[in-house]
């Protein structure tokens, strides 16, 4: 076992303390954790390097506002389990999001040691916590007979939280979720050896026990008619942005191109991996070309190695600009993931099958609107790469099939929810958030949008009379 | 967890399962479908909406590979882990038209519900159901009561006219004006038969049967091309104007797991039934 520690070398500077990873050769065999956590000892150690600022920094970079500094003070006194209540107050799922928040761009990213020293590695002292402690949420308010019924639309991080929240404000929560199982992205799209399955349902069944109804297999739109939904005192649309984008290239609909949503929808949610064992089938291509380069092609081009196959993952723009958490792009390089940058698709080719992928370089030229460099295509610079299996990582677009039967609901151009800065659409009573209403984003983010949509919904109701809708 | 409240074979390979499903029963018309998946680890599959009652739905599958086989043991009593459903749209339903209801093979199943839902909003609905052979027309006597006509062929002329349900609908569309026609069965039949409307231009529906997973809209596993353009058949359909079909793009990405396919039949036989991976429920 390697230890991941992040060391900046002069002298005085306490060393960052990182989690200890299985060795290359042993994870892409199987579908376990590559990162193991810390130990109490290393966690009390970088716990101790926290400045427990006045003001701090890195609470204000927590879409969900996590009582940064206190929670690490406790852990750095050894009190794991106060550790895990005090993130709880805030976070009910922290074993989630310490595993997979973008932790650069957010709590971490606005530490204040994150310029000269090393930021403090909050992501893996939230999980060190919410593995370790094991203390559980506080006494909680019954369902009280002034709360009201309220539908939560889809159970991924939004509509969980926002199910949490509003259940511990003593409302009576219906959850409901097309899928046989709840967890939205979290069981569907994260694959297991960067976020457990084991983890997601124990962090559910918290949410489950504050009292809130689930029921899976329940495609609102269908199997709810909108007018049913309508009989609910408030509707939290959270719905998630699962449409998956196609690059609209030609040979698109040869046999052995996927979504990546299909692709790890196989492996995460129906076990392909293993086949015949568990009913459903994935093609094991023996060379892959991954496109796109976020945390979901990183997702599906780490799950293709551990088929066995030999992964390219091609993006139009430079490795600096790969969208993917810093870690996922470190382990997809150690895991043998090879990277072909500034090239883009542009056929695939192969009938019925696939036998390649045709791209054309780019090169860089003047800042585009996000300030990146746009990439132009260069004329006859065109490659075959070979390739048995493609798989779009290109990105999702927010689900339409609620969306379009909600008259009256405004959408934006990206086909999301239209909400205010509190989560109200513009029908009464429905509310909407995460990945639904921003695009694809993150977890925590969409964590963040539910938590304030159920205080919203919660005074809302409060001022309305009981009976009128 | 779902109830089977009854089993039944109706033909060589062919059974009718009704399950206790309130959620889908209330909700679902004619052209959905359901998505079942009887155990944990088992594959998500899609049957079409055969029935409606009270609460109750029925399905009828033929056995084809793994998990249809294991669907084919079940008895009333038993449970099916998950059902899903209403999924997809419901057909359209025009009114005061004069409707023809195809039905091929398996794909019958879907035939009476569509053939009543028709009649109930003031259609004239002729049926035409065709079998490779006189055991595997199923449902005739549903059809009869669902229909103001029924004609019936088979391949091998063991009932009802010999030859293929497309010679009839020639007759029919030759002797009566029809409006619309709905073609439900294995894709080459819905290919062959929605030629015989393409020059009388009549609208033709057929419903598509691609491979899928979730069902929602999520994965692009059951894309299908339609006048040229790639929509999703689980959310967009299944039903979708016949003439505009890529049938042979849909024959293609239906034999994509062959090879798995058939791996995890052998397997299904060597677990289940101590056998060697022949065929037994035939
Ligand atoms: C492969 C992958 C990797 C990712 N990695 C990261 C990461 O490392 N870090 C990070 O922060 N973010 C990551 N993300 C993004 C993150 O997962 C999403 O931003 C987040 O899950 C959005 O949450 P949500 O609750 O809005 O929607 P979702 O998680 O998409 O959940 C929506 C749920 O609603 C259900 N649903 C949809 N329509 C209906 C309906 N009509 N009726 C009933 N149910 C319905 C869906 O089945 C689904 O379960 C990743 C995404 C993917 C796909
Ligand atoms: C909307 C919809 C409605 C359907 N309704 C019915 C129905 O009412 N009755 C019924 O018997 N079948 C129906 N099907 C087909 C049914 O879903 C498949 O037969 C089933 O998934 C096969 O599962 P299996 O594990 O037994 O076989 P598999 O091992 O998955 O497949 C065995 C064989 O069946 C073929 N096959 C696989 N999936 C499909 C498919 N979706 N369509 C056609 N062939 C397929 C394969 O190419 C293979 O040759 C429907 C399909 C869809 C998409
Ligand atoms: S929830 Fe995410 S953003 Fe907030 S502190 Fe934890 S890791 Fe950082
Ligand atoms: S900003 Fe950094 S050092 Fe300051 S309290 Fe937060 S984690 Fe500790
Ligand atoms: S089955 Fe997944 S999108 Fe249709």
């Amino acid at each position: 076992m390697r230890l991941n520690t992040t060391t900046r070398p002069g002298a005085g500077v306490r060393e960052r303390n990182g989690m200890a990873e299985r060795p290359v050769e042993e994870r892409i065999r199987d579908f376990e954790e590559v990162d193991t956590g810390m130990t109490p000892g290393e966690a009390m150690e970088e716990a101790a390097r926290c400045l427990q600022c006045k003001k701090p920094a890195c609470i204000n970079g927590c879409p969900v506002g996590i009582d940064i500094p206190g929670f690490i003070a406790e852990i750095a006194e050894g009190r794991f389990s106060e550790a895990r209540s005090r993130i709880l107050e805030a976070n009910l799922l922290p074993a989630i999001c310490g595993r997979v928040c973008p932790q650069e761009s957010q709590c971490e990213g606005a530490c204040v040691l994150a310029g000269k020293e090393r930021a403090i590695n909050i992501g893996a002292l939230e999980r060190f916590a919410a593995d370790n402690g094991v203390a559980e949420l506080g006494e909680e308010r019954p369902v009280s007979l002034a709360g009201r019924r309220i539908a939560v639309v889809g159970s991924g991080p939004a509509g969980l939280t926002a199910a949490a929240e509003l259940a511990r404000r003593g409302h009576k929560i219906t959850l409901f979720e097309s899928l046989h199982e709840p967890g939205g992205v979290l069981v569907y799209g994260i694959p297991e050896f960067r976020l457990p399955k084991a983890i997601v349902s124990t962090e559910i069944e918290r949410v489950l026990a504050l009292g809130v109804e689930l029921r899976t297999n329940t495609l609102v739109g269908n199997a709810v008619p909108v007018d049913d939904l309508m009989t609910f005192d408030a509707v939290f649309v959270a719905t998630g942005a699962g449409l998956p984008v196609f690059m609209g290239i030609p040979g698109e609909e040869t046999n052995g191109v996927y979504s990546a949503n299909e692709f790890l929808t196989r492996v995460n949610l129906m076990r392909a991996d293993c086949f015949p064992e568990a009913g459903t089938p994935v093609k094991r291509g023996s060379r892959v070309v991954v496109t796109g380069a976020g945390n979901v092609a990183m997702d599906a081009a780490r799950v293709a190695r551990r088929l066995g196959a030999r992964v390219i993952l091609v993006y139009r723009r430079r490795e600096e600009d790969f969208p993917a958490r810093c870690a996922e792009v470190r382990h997809a390089r150690e895991e043998g993931v090879e990277f072909v940058t500034c090239a883009a698709p542009v056929r695939i080719h192969g009938t019925p099958s696939v036998t390649g992928v045709e791209c054309v370089r780019m090169e860089m030229c003047e800042l585009d609107a996000s300030g990146r460099p746009e990439p132009r295509a260069i004329e006859g610079s065109s490659f075959i790469i070979d390739a048995d299996c493609v798989i779009q990582a290109i990105g999702t677009s927010p689900n339409p099939l609620l969306v379009r039967l909600l008259s009256g609901a405004a959408t934006g151009r990206k086909g999301n929810l239209v909400v205010d800065e509190d989560g109200r659409t513009t029908v009464p009573w429905i509310y909407a958030g995460g990945d639904i209403a921003t695009g694809a984003a993150t977890v925590i983010l969409a964590m963040g949008a539910g938590k304030r949509a159920a205080s919203v919904i919660d005074s809302d109701l409060a001022s309305r009379p009981e009976g009128e809708i | 967890m779902y109830r089977v409240v009854e089993a039944r074979p109706l033909a060589d390979r062919v059974h009718a399962l009704v399950i206790e499903a309130p959620h889908v029963a209330r909700n679902a018309k004619a052209g959905q479908f359901l998505i079942i998946r009887k155990e944990p680890g088992g594959e998500r599959i899609p049957l079409t909406v055969s029935a409606v009652d009270d609460d109750r739905v029925r399905v009828i599958f033929m056995t084809v590979g793994a998990t249809t086989h294991q669907l084919a043991e079940l008895q009333p009593g038993d449970t099916i882990l998950d059902v899903a459903g209403p999924l997809g749209r419901p057909s359209e339903i025009p009114s005061g038209e004069t409707c023809v209801v195809v039905g091929g093979g398996v794909g019958i199943a879907s035939c009476p519900i569509l053939a009543r839902t028709l009649r109930e909003a003031g259609n004239r609905v002729i049926g035409i159901l065709g079998a490779r052979t006189a055991e595997l027309l199923i449902l005739e006597d549903e059809m009869r009561t669902a229909c103001d006509e029924l004609y019936l062929a088979t391949d091998d002329g063991t009932k009802g006219r010999h030859g293929f349900a497309a010679d009839v609908l020639k007759e029919v569309i030759e002797s009566v004006q029809v409006d619309s026609v709905w073609i439900i069965g294995p894709a080459i039949m819905m290919k062959v038969t929605s030629e015989v409307t393409r020059t009388a231009g009549i609208r033709t529906w057929v419903s598509l049967n691609p491979i899928m997973v979730d069902g929602t809209g999520m994965c692009g596993s059951c894309r299908v091309i339609v006048n040229g353009e790639v929509r999703f058949a689980c959310v967009d359909g299944p039903e979708f104007d016949a003439h505009g079909v890529d049938f042979d793009h849909l024959m293609q990405r239906q034999r994509f797991y062959f090879e798995e396919e058939r791996h995890a039949l052998e397997h299904h036989h060597a677990t289940r039934c101590g056998c060697s991976g022949e065929e037994r429920h035939g």
